[in-house]
């Protein structure tokens, strides 16, 4: 009796993990087997001709382009306001400190506000401040978006690093900024995680960008000047009744999935190089 | 001296990573705060209470009834998570418990690799798949007719989307009780699964309920892949075969056009106030609640 | 005792939370001598060590009261600054840990912090430090490797070295060897002897025969207090207190 319950629940367990992993491979075949037909050259290489979007000739090169600035200067943004945070939390905050307890603690909620409040938070900003939407506004309101995904994760890798390390670099007479510049070495591979996943999430976000990054036919010119998503070019494209457009939509969620994917494994490969500087605690 | 040169640095480090530190601190509560000053306009008009009990929504006669939207919301959420937590907490405690090395080591990527899927392709996904098997299924007879478009396309999108989530953390969670602890029951001559109902669920119940509050805030907030696949009717849903129109939903579909009709705004924005009140308040309970339960096991 | 004391520490107190670790210490420790803690586990020595450069300062939950004075400096002074202070001293943690540097760029650290820019110093720097700790022959091809490729013997000798390259005073080890197999241990405590002709060096250590081998004095430490205190083999043949005899019949007898 007892053998066969945990049979039972065995197998279920294995039905499960097959179903999750068979979910990816489904994802993955549907929109394979619906994109690749659509998919041609003119898609990465053209930006949407005269009445693209009533099935005339062109491709999504915008939105390409678009979602790469706009990725990585979220992503670059974003960084550049996590680390300090993160030295700050870690080395010269003590780990009973208050400030310390609120600051993860507004993180966590940060990081469970949806990306649609974000950016519907940012428009009401920019409508007060008369600004257009533009590639410099999605890029702002991603990082935000992105800030607490990387807090969170580069936080971990630095509560990794050995306190004997930081011990270290203290008895050479190191200060607290040259001893947290040591331990981002430590933590490079974390770091570099956390840059991926936040990557990866402002590629593909699009409640954020919406209403901030704005929608153009053209390659964005400058910071100024709206910036095309892809994520918001497959939302228009599928939402068009011809279904030559459609189709567009589908090539289009290809080449996002695949540019999100060789990101991942990308990120994957890498980490174990920068794995070799590193100490072991 | 470039030793008080070194010692300037380390005080202006500090200084700007304290200020930049209060800033994001200060973000919470200014998106909380400029929300609310945003939506007060229609809560002036309107009391707190007509507008999340009311079924009426007819934005150009300035009848704003949100009760269809916070049910869409809860409905697809409650059954996103129904499917989602035993599924991810099978496979979880398979792959801690049970599965080779060589399993896990295949399977765990993948789960990343869905993780990393945007909430975009996960819509497209549900369009070409999801929706078209739930109106096979639901069958050609009038009384149980659906275009497919509904609570439960959400939720199954939804329910896929957080699967990484899950089953990350709560493989987290799993493989660390420890190793002793499992031994000791196991020598009691528990077997693997007893082990696991008597030992490794209670001692990870805090880490489940935290995977699971991460889940639902997850759900709650999510836009594009549940307005692409949940019908998008401004009607409090009945079966999971009904269409619906969760908060996000609505406030993507329409904000920033018809600007010029009074209060739609507002009541837009107080959309998102919602959103972020209950998504604030689920993240403070949680985390009480954690600490308690934390408390209590030690 | 003999000379000056190098280190001075009067009316130490040590609080883990509400956990008292360290009960009125007061001990002078010799210039240019090896002085040895002795203890059973959790007896306080380490914590003791770790006043003298101030590493509790980011720890948490520790309050320290009374004084430590270097030099004739009360390191614990509100005005002090414990860069300066951590600088005139070289640490040796139980396990080495290297730097997420290279072999050159850990001994290369600590003067490049401290100011030396100039590109063929540095480099006659680290040779010099790694000469003196008898590394340089191992690694001299290999300087531009990560540290972590060494073994652990050699990462304990680096770390050494590291800690010399900022020319302290002082070197404090924490069971330095404990981490080591015995012929690394030999030459960790062969340069330990060489290496006290020119700076004050402070062990803990639970090898009873280590201390005997390396040390000119020797400090009992028993439940947070200094028991005994005198020169190695006085202490260790004739002691005077029962606590410390008792703990020593344990090992020589």
């Amino acid at each position: 009796m007892k053998k066969l319950e945990e049979q039972f629940f065995k197998t279920l367990m294995i039905l499960a993990t097959l179903l999750i992993v068979g979910s990816f491979f489904g994802i993955i075949f549907t929109i394979l087997k619906k994109g690749l037909p659509a998919m041609n050259m003119d898609m990465i290489t053209q930006i949407p001709q005269g009445g693209y979007y009533q099935g005339s000739k062109g491709g999504v090169l915008n939105a390409i382009a678009g979602s790469l600035f706009l990725a990585l200067g979220a992503s670059a943004l974003a960084l550049a306001a996590s680390l300090p945070i993160v030295m700050y939390l870690n080395v010269y905050l003590k780990k009973s400190s208050v400030l310390g307890r609120i600051t993860r603690l507004s993180f966590d909620v940060l990081f469970g506000i949806p990306s649609i409040v974000y950016g519907t938070f940012a428009f009401t900003l920019m409508i007060y401040f008369g600004n257009k939407a533009s590639l410099l506004a999605g890029i702002i309101t991603v990082a935000a978006l992105v800030v607490p995904v990387m807090v969170r994760t580069m936080d971990e890798a630095f509560r990794s690093c050995p306190k004997e390390l930081s011990d270290a670099a203290y008895s050479l007479g190191a200060t607290r900024w040259e001893t947290a510049k040591v331990l981002v070495l430590q933590a490079v591979s974390g770091i570099q995680t956390a840059v991926l996943l936040a990557f990866g999430r402002a590629i593909g976000d699009t409640a954020a960008v919406m209403f901030t990054a704005g929608f153009g036919d053209h390659i964005p010119s400058s910071l100024a000047s709206p910036a095309p998503t892809l994520p918001l070019a497959i939302f228009f494209q599928l939402s068009s009744p011809s279904e030559a457009v459609q189709a567009r939509a589908y090539a289009s969620a290809l080449i996002l999935t695949f540019i999100v994917l060789v990101i991942s494994i990308a990120s994957r490969l890498l980490g174990k190089r920068l794995q070799k500087n590193k100490t072991r605690s | 001296m470039p030793d008080t040169r070194r010692l300037l640095k380390e005080r202006i480090a500090g200084t700007a990573m304290l200020v930049l530190t209060a800033v994001s601190i200060l973000l919470t509560a200014a998106i909380g705060i400029g929300l609310y000053i945003r939506s007060e306009p229609l809560l002036a008009r309107h009391s707190l209470g007509s507008l999340l009990t009311s079924s009426v929504w007819k934005p150009m006669k300035g009848e704003f009834g949100f009760f269809p939207f916070i049910m869409g919301t809860l409905w697809v959420t409650c059954l996103a998570l129904f499917i989602a937590l035993p599924l991810s907490l099978l496979s979880a405690i398979y792959l801690s418990e049970y599965a080779a090395p060589r399993i896990r080591r295949m399977v765990v990527p993948i789960v990343d690799l869905l993780s990393g899927i945007p909430p975009v392709v996960y819509g497209v996904w549900g369009v070409l798949f999801v929706v078209p098997l739930i109106q096979r299924s639901a069958g050609t007879d009038v009384t149980h007719f659906t275009s497919g478009y509904s609570v439960l396309a959400g939720a199954i999108v939804l329910a896929v989307m957080i699967f990484p989530l899950l089953i990350s953390i709560l493989f987290e969670v799993f493989s660390g009780v420890p190793l002793e602890m499992k031994n000791a029951s196991l020598s009691l001559g528990a077997t693997q699964w007893q082990t696991i109902k008597f030992v490794l669920l209670k001692k990870s119940a805090p880490g489940i309920l935290a995977a699971t509050a991460l889940a639902v805030s997850r759900s709650f907030g999510e836009t594009i892949a549940v307005l692409m696949v949940c019908g998008n009717m401004p009607l409090a849903p009945h079966a999971v075969t009904d269409a619906c129109y969760p908060l996000p939903a609505l406030i993507a579909n329409n904000y920033g056009e018809m600007l010029s009709v009074p209060m739609y705004d507002s009541a837009l924005l107080f959309a998102a106030f919602i959103l972020f009140v209950i998504i604030f308040l689920f993240n403070l309970l949680s985390r009480i609640v954690l600490a308690r339960i934390e408390k209590n096991l030690v | 005792m003999t000379n000056t004391p190098h280190i001075s520490v009067q009316n130490l107190n040590l609080y883990y939370g509400t956990r008292q670790a360290l009960k009125n210490i007061n001990i002078n420790i010799p210039d240019k001598k090896v002085t040895s803690f002795i203890g059973p586990s959790g007896c306080g020595k380490t914590s003791l060590l770790k006043t003298f450069n101030r590493l509790h300062d980011s720890a948490l939950d520790v309050r320290v009261a009374g004084k430590v004075l270097v030099d004739g400096e009360n390191i614990y002074d509100k005005q002090v600054e414990v860069t300066h202070i951590r600088k005139k001293m070289g640490l040796l943690s139980q396990r080495p840990f290297p730097l997420p540097l290279s072999i050159y760029g850990n001994v290369a650290y600590g003067p490049k912090l401290h100011g030396v820019k100039d590109k063929p110093l540095l480099d006659a720097l680290v040779e010099q430090r790694l000469k003196e700790v008898a590394l340089w022959d191992e690694v001299k091809d290999r300087l531009h490797t990560p540290a972590t490729g060494l073994s652990i013997g050699q990462q304990q000798r680096l770390c050494l070295a590291r800690g010399l390259a900022v020319e302290p005073e002082i070197i404090l080890g924490d069971e330095p060897t404990s981490a080591l197999d015995p012929k690394s241990t030999h030459k960790v405590e062969e340069l330990f002897l060489e290496l006290k002709n020119k700076y004050t060096i402070v062990l803990v250590t639970h090898i009873l025969r280590q201390a005997r081998r390396v040390s000119d004095y020797i400090v009992f430490v028993y439940d947070g207090q200094i028991i005994e205190f005198g020169p190695t083999e006085e202490l260790l043949l004739n002691p005077k207190e029962e606590l410390t005899k008792d703990y020593i019949r344990g090992f020589f007898s």
